[in-house]
């Protein structure tokens, strides 16, 4: 059957109720396992050795002492983890990240590692490899990096995207352009223009659960790897390339997962593990401690963007450009062109361009967060837009309203959008009465807008009905946020049962058809779609059942509610047959029930939101707190509210904290200062108010219940909307995120001596 | 590598005078447990002092209080004549780490973990607070000020361990305050601290002063000059303007990455006139 | 290393354990005792998601050594239930959606019961600042205090 994801009106039973989610009680009693939290028998534990030095060539490594200390079972390097990659740079760059080959290129980068009986034994043994390295110059700064005498990270690396194909190689790994119209007639056209330079240092996404996992290379050539991850099918694909298995002989299991937020989207240490595993013939546990989570996992780019705004003095922006420089780590990537595409994506614009700088430094291979290049690009433009606002005074709603994108607008990255949130949103902050909420001393008021893509792709998912009614799904796409939730409720609306009757599991890859990973604010929405459909195929099931159990034509059954009804006159007043009543006789009418769907999930709706922030300055400090914060943002529908509510109020937190006080600190030496919680400041309870919410709910035409991805937008706009509340608390432009207390006074001193 | 859990605190020195390696003393364990994650630490033994008789004992005498070194912070905040008495020793002590760290970290740690940032430190120097030291050869008593030499340094012989930390007993009309600098509200460690004990006279006028800075250099700096800008005043413009700058003029710290030495020198005086206006009004006094 | 014999008491029984010097109590927990519930999230002490009680105190149990614990009274999360019921914070927890990914959820609640038992009618401000030893990145705390303030209002008696 054709499944029809078209967008139709109706009234919802579950879809959009707070239950309780199915994972609560294992949760707060300690008792769902996440990656730390299973063991083997005869498991060994595993240590991971890493350059201390920013850039340097491995000269000599010598294993033999460690390899033969009592109790150490297999010592891996990169010979153990041969290059089979054949050509394909992005497959390359996980396996060098894994295990580095010739060179350490960043501070933390693994170079061996060890499986042992014991963790004092792992300890021990990894201070007897003797790496030998020459140290090379480095660069961190993602300005410094593209500077003509800059150290080069990698001579293979020769700027694509330009024309003519250069001859040296070069740190810019690639420049992308978007755009439509003539920007320099734009200009012309323009009585104000607004030219800034802004900067974003290094965040880490900060999840409180260390990567960790269980692998088991058996010696008939099978293995099995239970991890913490977003994309378990995903992770066995890279896995399995690596290290040279059939696809079909390794089973990946996802634990719980304590937080990921994309970092657990990138394969990081699993080849490693498995390695060791396939080398000492027994089950190895690898779990990274904190350092290990900062110093080699994860982070998102360190940026640097130059923004010009041109505008006529009624509002109307007639030019916007942007050039835009993203760290990647030391391997090529695509983080400066996606943040090249979301940089205008909110507004209606005659005239853009948006280039985007792709550049490598010695600093951990980069990996998506919550929306990844999108928050940095937004802090540049929404700083630029508030500027903007001030030159021609012009309320900065106002502004904002006049020039968003809406159904039909030509997007700045292409496409041409559907209906769409930006223009609700903004106006539900107008009306909103935080907006006009009176300010005391020292404080301000920013506000800014944010936009992202949401993806779909590759989903499936099986729903079998027991005996007894009650219905399983059983869902490819790993549960970050309470998915399951969401799942079961879809699964409960369209069968016509109470959510109590469903359960929902997360399958491991064995048992499931390949599911992409829970990233691109996909799970809720492609993994609802492929439920439908699989409930849907289910229903069918049933009413043939019905049809077979009455002995009437299957095309007389219809399905509502929950039961089978028997249409027309012509089969008299049969009482309805319910699911259970259907199950019931299953062994009887053709074997047990079940809908199982494939699909890509086509459609994902772009997601808008608008966040309105006031904090208070201490003056003589810098000391910034956020007094008062709200979201608005279009979910298309919210499955479950407060979970949804939780996305829009957890990345708001996340990107508070980027504004104010997180970021790497780099030394003069090329390495990370603050690999720690301590002095890597994620924001604590005590930093925040509560975080109010407002749901805004425009369709997506391309979902039955009209969902769009709703976990990344609210990363977006916090960073501008923080750092314009400051601006505008002290009168002082900040262009340098995060807007830490030695920069804000050092910007107000500055302010002073003029 | 040893455990040890004395009764006594002979006992535990002479653990310590015949251990043939690194040994350490433990209280509340939340920096030496940290350092023990570290693949590099190298123990022979780490003596735990919580089992001698008294080590947990906040006692208040005639002449002031004696703080068990086994005493964790978070009592300290629960000992209302305590705080009556030292309300910024205290409100120092409550501001390391979290709750959880607050159960178990202890002053008598915090001083000889010897942390150029460590909160409690210039707290109890400016209280005129005093280390009880053990050793082989009995016991004696020096400013606390004299306890970290460098960081990560202490005057502590290696088989001597310090049994108290004695507050004397403030007098009526005095009062202490300690603020610090810290991006974050909680959880986390000083980019400037500042202490300010004072007394004043029936007519407000401040007799004695004591400005400690936390954070601005390897060990606490005790800040004459702000001190001598506050005696013999009442606490007016003039004198805070005098305390402000002589703190920033005493403030010599490094740029690292919790802070530049511009930030700290100019929120070092920031915090020290802030810091005296509190214990000011604590005194009784009204500006 | 010489392993040391500990007897302590761990939700109310009597538990005796062996373990070496350096293993903290969050190590025997976990390795020695199968109780996985508290979360190793940093190890040094700034994260809150190995909180345990001690002797009524919350600690992190990776701050504590496991030869710590002779003779004292150590609470964890697998305690928290009375059987097959739930306390009142992990009840409100789960309402009012108070996790997501719910790795800090075990710390939080421990922390939470200390300071209920210490503080049964907090402000939101008290709650917040007990509780910045608790790090959680995925709800931006929001719905964890108000579940704080629920299950403090119902242990009060106050929601009847």
């Amino acid at each position: 059957m054709t499944f029809d994801p078209s967008y139709k009106e109706q009234a919802l039973k579950s879809v959009g109720t707070r239950v309780l989610r199915p994972d609560g009680v294992d949760k707060v009693t300690g008792r769902a396992r996440y990656g730390a939290d299973f063991n083997m028998p005869g498991q060994l534990v595993a240590r991971v050795l890493r350059s201390p030095h920013a850039h340097a060539r491995i000269i000599r490594l010598d294993t033999s002492q460690a390899e033969a200390l009592k109790g150490v079972k297999a010592v891996v390097t990169a010979a153990d983890l041969p290059d089979l990659t054949d050509g394909d740079t992005a497959l390359f760059a996980i396996l060098d990240n894994s295990m580095a080959r010739s060179k350490a290129k960043y501070d933390g980068h693994a170079v061996a590692a060890v499986a042992a009986i014991n963790a004092s034994v792992a300890r021990a043994a990894m201070k007897l490899i003797e790496v030998e390295y020459e140290v090379l110059p480095h660069v961190v700064d993602v300005d410094a990096a593209v500077a003509p005498d800059a150290p080069l990270l990698d001579d293979t690396i020769f700027t694509t995207g330009v024309d003519p194909a250069p001859t040296k190689p070069s740190n810019v790994a690639n420049r992308s352009e978007f755009g439509h119209g003539d920007v320099d007639a734009g200009f012309a056209k323009s009585d104000v223009i607004i030219e800034r330079t802004y900067k974003t240092e290094q965040t880490h996404q900060g999840y409180i659960e260390p990567h960790a996992c269980v692998a088991n290379c058996n010696a008939d050539g099978t293995a099995d790897l239970w991890v913490c991850t977003q994309g378990h099918f995903v992770y066995r694909q890279v896995c399995a390339d690596l290290l040279g298995l059939d696809v079909s002989k390794l089973r990946v299991t996802s634990s719980e997962i304590g937080g990921g937020f994309g970092g657990k989207t990138h394969v990081w240490a699993e080849p490693v593990a498995l390695a060791l595993s396939r080398k000492a013939g027994r089950p190895v546990k690898l779990v990274m401690t904190r350092e290990e989570v900062f110093r080699a996992s994860g982070p998102t780019s360190a940026t640097s963007i130059d923004v010009k705004l041109g505008a006529t003095m009624d509002g109307t922006i007639t030019s916007a450009l942007a050039t835009l420089r993203y760290t990647s780590g030391p391997y090529a990537d695509a983080w400066a062109e996606t943040g090249a595409m979301t940089s205008f994506a909110c507004y209606d614009l005659e005239n853009v361009k948006a280039i985007g700088y792709e550049v490598v430094v010695n600093r951990p291979k980069v990996a998506a967060y919550r929306a990844p290049s999108a928050p940095m690009a937004a802090f540049a433009v929404e700083s630029a837009i508030d500027e903007l606002a001030d030159a021609i005074d012009m309320n900065s709603v106002e502004l904002r309203i006049k020039n968003a994108a809406q159904e039909g607008t030509r997007s700045s990255y292409g496409p041409v959008y559907g209906p769409i949130g930006i223009g609700p949103t903004l106006d539900a902050a107008k009306a909103h009465p935080h907006m006009s909420a009176p300010l005391g001393k020292n404080q301000g008021r920013g506000m800014a807008c944010g936009f992202w893509f949401n993806f779909g792709g590759q989903t499936c998912s099986d729903l079998n009905i027991g005996a007894d009614g009650t219905v399983t799904i059983a869902v490819g796409t790993v549960d970050v946020g309470g998915s399951r939730a969401s799942l079961s409720l879809i699964a409960a609306e369209e069968l016509g049962i109470p959510y109590e009757h469903v359960k929902a599991i997360v399958a491991d890859t064995s048992s499931l058809g390949y599911n992409d990973m829970t990233d691109g604010s996909r799970g809720t929405f492609s993994s609802s779609m492929a439920t439908i459909s699989a409930a849907r195929n289910a229903i069918k099931t049933l009413r043939e059942r019905a049809a077979m159990m009455w002995e009437i034509p299957v095309e007389d059954v219809n399905w509502e509610e929950g039961f089978a009804k028997a249409a027309g006159p012509k089969h008299g007043n049969r009482a309805p047959l319910s699911i259970k009543d259907i199950a019931a006789e299953a062994g009887n009418t053709g074997g047990p029930i079940a809908g199982h769907s494939e699909l890509v999930a086509d459609g994902a709706g772009v997601s808008f939101g608008t966040h309105i922030c006031d904090v208070e300055v201490d003056p003589e400090t810098g000391s910034t707190r956020v007094i008062r914060y709200t979201v608005i943002q279009d979910a298309g529908k919210a499955v479950h509210p407060a979970y949804v509510e939780g996305q829009y109020q957890g990345g708001a937190v996340q990107g508070i904290g980027w504004a104010l006080n997180e970021e790497y600190v780099y030394g003069e030496d090329g390495r990370l200062q603050n690999p720690g919680f301590l002095d890597y400041r994620i924001p604590v309870c005590s930093d925040l108010p509560m975080i109010d919410t407002q749901i805004l709910e425009i369709p997506n035409p391309n979902h039955p219940y009209g969902v769009r991805g709703v976990g990344e937008t609210s990363i977006v706009p916090p960073l501008a909307a923080v750092a314009n509340a400051v601006s505008d608390a002290m009168n002082v432009r900040m262009t340098h995120i995060p807007v830490s207390p030695p920069r804000i006074l050092a910007a107000l001193n500055a302010q002073a001596k003029e | 590598m040893r455990y040890e859990n004395p009764t006594t605190i002979e006992n535990a020195v002479d653990l310590l005078a015949r251990s043939d390696g690194p040994a350490y003393v433990l209280a509340g364990g939340t920096d030496l447990l940290v350092r023990m994650k570290g693949d590099d630490f190298d123990a022979e033994l780490v003596v735990d002092i919580k089992s001698i008789a008294g080590m947990d004992q906040i006692v208040e005498t005639a002449e002031g209080f004696t703080i068990g070194a086994a005493v964790p912070c978070a009592a300290l905040g629960e000992h209302g004549a305590l705080v009556a008495a030292w309300p910024g020793v205290v409100e120092a002590a409550n501001l390391i780490g979290s709750t959880q760290v607050q159960s178990r970290c202890t002053i008598s740690g915090n001083l000889c973990n010897a942390s150029p940032a460590a909160d409690s430190v210039p707290a109890m120097v400016a209280a005129n607070a005093r280390a009880r030291i053990v050793g082989p050869g009995g016991a004696r008593m020096i400013d606390v000020a004299d306890v970290p030499t460098a960081p990560g340094k202490t005057s502590l012989a290696r088989d001597e361990i310090i049994e108290a930390i004695s507050l004397p007993k403030p007098d009526a009309r005095s009062g202490d305050a300690y603020l610090r600098f810290t991006p974050r509200t909680e959880m986390d460690i000083a980019v400037v601290g500042a202490a300010v004990n004072l007394t004043l006279d029936d007519e407000g006028i401040v007799q004695t002063a004591r400005v400690v800075l936390g954070a601005v250099a390897p060990s606490v700096v005790v800040v004459d000059a702000a001190a001598a800008a506050l005696v013999g005043n009442k606490l007016n413009d003039a004198t805070l303007k005098a305390v402000e700058a002589a703190c920033t003029a005493a403030s010599n710290p490094i740029d690292d990455k919790r802070g530049t030495v511009e930030f700290r020198n100019q929120v070092a005086g920031v915090l020290g006139r802030r810091a005296a206006e509190i214990a000011y009004g604590r005194a009784g006094g009204t500006q | 290393m010489t392993s040391i014999s500990v007897s302590t008491t761990i939700n109310g029984d009597d538990v005796e354990f062996l373990c070496n010097v350096d293993e903290t109590l969050l190590d025997v927990l976990r390795n020695r005792l199968g109780l996985m519930g508290a979360k190793e999230g940093c190890g040094t002490g700034d994260c809150g998601a190995c909180s345990t009680i001690m002797d009524g105190r919350v600690v992190c149990s990776c701050l504590v050594l496991g030869a710590e614990t002779q003779g004292r009274e150590v609470e964890t999360i697998e305690g928290m239930s009375d059987g097959r019921e739930l306390h009142p914070l992990q009840v409100k927890f789960i309402e009012h959606a108070a996790l997501q990914c719910g790795i800090c959820t075990p710390g939080f609640l421990m922390a939470a019961k200390a300071l209920l038992a210490a503080h049964p009618d907090p402000s939101e401000e008290e709650i917040r600042f007990w509780l910045a030893g608790n790090l959680c990145r995925c709800t931006g705390y929001d719905k964890i205090v108000r579940a704080v303030q629920d299950a403090a209002a119902e242990m009060r008696g106050a929601n009847a």
